[in-house]
């Protein structure tokens, strides 16, 4: 068979509003996650024992069960407890509860990477518990957890493809739907895999840029 | 103790105190156990002013441990410990029982004490400098420009006015651990604790923060120093405490303590230590 992207690529105010509503899902989702993945780890660490343990089992939950499942359960049987969302709503809610449960075990697991040697140097400085955090804690944590945090936004751009069954118009959906008009679907889904590896490169490319503006900062071997 | 010892030092030995009024460190019967074991079995030191201590002793003595109840970064299980007679952590009251103090006044007994770690803790996301000043500014409240002038001082004082601008991971180990001094210093310590400073370092990188210390001690600091290195506890040192199994073996100058008759527990530990050292020129 031969590739033709001519049918595909006639429509492309329709791919840029759907790559457009691809990009800033994913950027918000992104970053709401993440946020919420903060405090999540943050409460599990500072909190109270059964915050940890409620905690721990939404985490496991979201962690333990298909991405594709949740949206169902979300958008399908939020109705029934009196929460019905809008596609793009709840689209975007999923995504971000998601992206927060394996963002929460990134900080997790952070937290515990920072040396208990730098926490007590600022013991002894004199520094407070809040001033510990925000001083030595949480850069330090930054840059031991960048390259995961890089990797959880890459899973997360492929996963708004799954969107689509929620009919979000995000790019899988509006270009599945103008493959399957012109008779073109295969076309379109290569299309559409070149265009998210492209995505995903340049998520890839961004997050070692910023690792090399880190590097000097990296633990000094002792 | 072995009441046959041939030494002539005693530990809690009253004659073999300096008469000096207020100890820096005074330590008084501390026991530390971590679950079963009892790595500290009832401390008794007082670590003179203006004077530098070495503690010295086997792996698993208990040096460390002892120096880190002395930071409060552990406590100790009994015992009080206090600094310029301000007790730390715990105070004993007249019926003997120990009451915890407040968080602030557990904080200013210990601004006044300084420490140094094995492995530095340099700060890896803070410059030298940075590492030098971040207290000055977010606890004593100095404004930057007066922090960074402290700091400057520090580090032309360790010998590193150059690399101020240098990230730890662009500094050798002896460099890391003379900043991480200056960081002690700029807060302007009454005593300065040393845990093993230069057991993480290459024999070669050792002198220069062995050098940095030599200065400390002949400028007066009470310096307090858990070290492997015999002979500077022996050349540096105006007192020597040798800790064995947990316990404070001997306490004096080292010219009591590594004079003939030695403590047979110490001369053994010598020995070891001569081997290890022969050892390496092999």
């Amino acid at each position: 068979m031969s590739l033709d992207f001519g049918l595909i690529l006639k429509q492309m105010p329709d791919i840029l509003s759907g790559l457009w509503v691809t990009l800033w899902m994913w950027i918000v989702a992104t970053l709401l996650g993440a946020a919420l993945g903060f405090l999540v780890a943050v409460g599990r660490r500072y909190g109270p024992a059964p915050l940890d343990w409620l905690l721990k089992l939404c985490v496991e939950m979201l962690r333990g069960t298909p991405f594709l499942v949740q949206l169902f359960l979300l958008y399908f049987g939020g109705p029934f407890i009196g929460l019905r969302l809008e596609p793009i709503p709840a689209g975007l809610l999923g995504l971000t509860v998601y992206a927060a449960a394996y963002f929460s075990e990134i900080f997790r697991a952070g937290f515990q990477a920072v040396p208990k040697g730098h926490v007590e140097a600022a013991d002894m400085a004199g520094l407070s518990r809040a001033q510990i955090l925000r001083r030595i804690i949480l850069p330090e944590m930054t840059m031991l957890v960048l390259p995961q945090c890089v990797n959880m936004a890459i899973v997360l751009i492929k996963e708004t493809a799954i969107l689509s069954i929620i009919t979000v118009p995000e790019m899988t959906m509006v270009i599945g739907a103008i493959g399957s008009q012109q008779y073109a679907f295969v076309d379109a889904m290569f299309l559409l895999a070149i265009i998210y590896w492209v995505l995903v490169e340049i998520c890839g490319f961004l997050g070692r840029l910023a690792e090399a503006r880190l590097s000097k900062f990296r633990f000094a071997a002792s | 103790m072995n009441s046959t010892a041939p030494s002539p030092v005693r530990a809690g030995d009253p004659a073999s105190q300096t008469a000096d009024a207020v100890p820096a460190v005074d330590v008084k019967g501390v026991t530390k156990r971590f679950g079963a074991t009892e790595v500290l079995q009832g401390i008794d030191l007082s670590v003179p002013a203006g004077a530098t201590t070495c503690l010295i002793g086997p792996s698993g003595s208990g040096k460390s441990t002892l120096l880190r109840c002395i930071a409060f970064l552990e406590e100790a299980t009994t015992g009080t410990i206090a600094i310029h007679g301000d007790p730390l952590g715990f105070a004993e009251g007249p019926d003997g029982k120990r009451t915890r103090l407040s968080p602030q006044a557990i904080r200013t007994v210990r601004s006044r004490i300084g420490m140094v770690f094995q492995q530095f803790n340099l700060w890896p996301h803070m410059t030298a400098l940075g590492n030098v000043c971040e207290a000055l500014v977010t606890v004593r409240k100095m404004k930057r420009k007066d922090a960074e002038e402290r700091g400057m001082a520090q580090l032309t004082r360790v010998g590193l006015a150059n690399r101020a601008a240098h990230y730890p991971s662009e500094l050798s180990g002896g460099q890391q651990q003379r900043v991480a001094i200056a960081r002690a210093l700029a807060l302007d310590p009454e005593i300065l604790l040393f845990d093993e400073p230069t057991a993480s370092l290459d024999p070669e990188l050792t002198g220069e923060v062995l050098n940095v210390m030599r200065d400390l001690a002949s400028s007066g600091m009470t310096l307090l120093v858990v070290t492997h290195e015999i002979g500077f506890a022996a050349t540096v040192g105006q007192r020597i405490a040798f800790l064995d199994h947990g316990r404070l073996l001997l306490n004096g100058s080292p010219r009591e303590v590594f004079g003939e008759p030695r403590h047979p527990r110490l001369a053994q530990f010598l020995e070891t230590y001569l081997d290890r050292g022969a050892a390496t020129l092999l």
